[in-house]
């Protein structure tokens, strides 16, 4: 979901995407075979990622083999033993935990069939063992969403209240960093109160009632930051039983995009999210096709674009309908 | 002969599924993918041997995919982060968890408790210790893991018989000698057939049970050690629910849940065959992975209703007889 390690970046420009897209496809004779060892299906962004993947290796004329391993190691490992027996081009593997991949990581090396990491990174100590990682980084999500609020307040006076994910999570502590960063350098800005919701719609609803009662019925906060949309859609319904309107008395910014958000934004309760794109696999493709077809190496660290989605887009609903059968 | 029908089909069953699976897929048929299988199972295989024994004795132990969760973290927490040398640590770790499971038996026979009950609490004690060392997942990081890992035969056509595949075929190997050919080996079919009778046969009731259970629970101990080599680290949630897998493939090598019939070389034909369901599911790369528990569920009615069919009553009993006698 996130990195912590400050790796050398490189951002994947969506026109640049596209024309490698094209340049892949047409330097492949056929279709390559990838093996992609997915986490499970614990959450919709999960599912989203595991229809994205299907779609875009339709797309390509690629054919992927997908294996749930329904959270646990050991059913990866076996997978990508069964990948690597079956001589496929690549494996994409979205790591449960950090540790314990040396092992089968070195026999798919040993066998030359590429590793590429999506959305999590495994023990640096391993890092010469895939060919790239492709994932978000979660403190320029946070700096987007901050980015935006400084734009959006100009230079009137703000306070913000910020809802936090699960204490301990990296996303949630990254994410914090990347806004609160960005909105510290501006005087006329100040983050007020800060209290953690989980990343749950039920207890970002409870950390916002607690927020509203705190300070004046609402009436001294000008904007929300919640780390997920989950929490936001719960401290949206917290504000409008308050009689407030979110989206104009309190502006609203928050990170996932996930279809009811965007939902939330269309009957204008909400203002902006930035996206946490399901999309790990298409970057994913991109390099293992050039590697595949020219021998190009890829950086070790491709970051997916971090995009805001406001209410003042025109194309919110076009957003929606690409997204709502994602499985979100 | 009519004991050894239940193995003969599920032997049967595995050598067809595997036929077809190597027709279905070009690279199935592979030594690779028969190293691979054993190595992938390793664990489950090394915990399925305890769990037959506890089977066949009529009781159940449902603790063991929990003392593996357990040992993983434990061993990663001694040797990575206290650095004690590995084989002192896993010497540890067999006796901690031998002696759980012993105590386990203990409960069972002195407070004639029903194994479900008190292999539950063995289950939940164990897993929430494990969690109270560590929620992370630890690496391991010594030198001897990555020589046991580096070690394997290699077969013709890309297999490889690793480290941990030649110590659960060493475990089969002593298992099948101590339950087909030793006095103790004999009891614990007696007990299975019936605990009454056996004890007024003079069998040492007690002190069987007991050491049935400190099997299961050093052999869980074990399976850990192989799981930790297998990951080359140690996380609290590993081995969550083997200990079903490991019944299931108990049962569909043959061995009644009710005690008294069975054999360790059905075992490891089960442990193959729930293998074979998960890495068709994997060549297959469009089903849903949940279609191995589903197949597995589907096996282990067949089974268990062929047996019924088979045994109508009479056959548990003069199994048990025979082997007491």
């Amino acid at each position: 979901m996130n990195n912590r390690n400050r790796l050398p970046s490189v951002t994947l420009a969506a026109s640049a995407l596209a024309m490698s897209l094209l340049g892949a496809a047409a330097a492949r004779a056929e279709g390559l075979v990838v093996g992609f060892s997915q986490i499970g299906s614990e959450s919709g962004w999960r599912a989203a990622e595991t229809t994205v993947t299907k779609q875009d290796a339709k797309k390509n004329g690629d054919t992927v083999k997908i294996a749930d391993a329904q959270q646990k190691q050991e059913n990866q490992i076996k997978a990508i033993r069964s990948f690597i027996a079956q001589g496929v081009d690549g494996i994409f593997l979205a790591p449960v935990v950090a540790t314990g991949w040396h092992q089968v990581l070195s026999e798919a090396r040993d066998a030359k069939i590429p590793v590429i990491l999506l959305d999590r990174d495994i023990d640096p100590a391993d890092k010469p063992l895939y060919l790239t990682a492709v994932t978000s980084d979660s403190v320029h999500e946070g700096a987007v969403a901050g980015d935006w609020l400084v734009k959006t307040v100009g230079a009137k006076p703000c306070n913000v209240v910020e809802i936090e994910g699960t204490v301990g999570a990296s996303v949630a502590a990254n994410r914090k960093e990347g806004f609160d960063d960005e909105v510290k350098k501006q005087p006329n800005i100040k983050i007020i109160r800060s209290e953690t919701g989980d990343f749950t719609r039920s207890q970002g609803k409870q950390v916002m009632e607690s927020f509203i009662k705190a300070e004046n019925g609402g009436k001294n906060i000008c904007a929300v930051y919640a780390h997920n949309d989950d929490m936001m859609i719960g401290a949206i319904q917290a504000m409008k039983e308050a009689g407030l309107k979110p989206g104009s008395d309190i502006l609203t910014v928050s990170v996932d995009s996930v279809p009811d958000m965007f939902r939330a934004m269309i009957a204008h309760d909400a203002n902006a999210t930035v996206e946490l794109t399901p999309d790990m696999a298409g970057p994913a493709f991109v390099a293992l096709g050039a590697y595949k077809s020219k021998g190009t190496v890829p950086p070790k660290w491709i970051e997916t674009k971090s995009v805001l989605h406001t209410s003042a887009d025109g194309d919110l609903q076009q957003v929606l309908d690409q997204k709502k059968d994602l499985g979100y | 002969m009519n004991s050894r029908l239940p193995v003969i089909v599920t032997t049967i069953v595995f050598l067809l599924g595997f036929a077809g699976c190597g027709l279905h897929f070009p690279h199935f048929a592979s030594t690779r993918v028969v190293g691979n299988l054993l190595t992938d199972n390793a664990y489950l295989g090394v915990m399925a041997v305890g769990m037959t024994f506890v089977i066949i004795s009529g009781g159940i132990d449902l603790s063991v995919g929990a003392v593996l969760g357990f040992t993983t973290v434990f061993l990663a927490i001694a040797i990575g982060r206290l650095g004690i040398p590995p084989l002192l640590a896993f010497v540890l770790v067999l006796l901690l968890a031998g002696a759980f499971g012993a105590a386990m038996g203990a409960l069972i026979q002195f407070l004639e408790m029903p194994p479900f009950i008190v292999t539950l609490a063995g289950m939940f004690l164990a897993r929430g210790a494990s969690f109270l060392l560590s929620t992370q997942s630890i690496p391991v990081g010594a030198p001897l893991y990555d020589t046991l890992n580096a070690f394997a035969l290699h077969l013709p056509g890309g297999g490889r018989l690793t480290f941990i595949t030649l110590l659960m075929l060493a475990v089969f190997a002593g298992g099948i000698v101590l339950l087909h050919f030793t006095r103790f080996g004999s009891y614990v079919y007696a007990l299975g057939g019936s605990r009454a009778s056996t004890a007024l046969m003079g069998i040492p009731v007690a002190r069987t049970t007991i050491r049935i259970y400190a099997l299961s629970g050093l052999l869980a101990g074990l399976s850990g050690i192989v799981f930790s080599l297998y990951t080359s680290s140690g996380y609290s949630l590993s081995g969550v629910g083997n200990e079903l897998d490991a019944i299931a493939a108990v049962v569909i090598g043959g061995t009644l849940l009710s005690g008294g019939v069975g054999t360790l070389f059905g075992t490891f034909v089960g442990v193959l065959i729930e293998g074979l369901i998960q890495t068709y599911i994997t060549f297959d790369g469009t089903l849903s992975s949940w279609w191995a528990k589903i197949v597995t569920g589907a096996l282990l009615f067949a089974f268990i209703a062929f047996q019924r069919l088979m045994s109508g009553g009479g056959f548990r009993r003069s199994r048990a007889g025979a082997a007491a006698a």
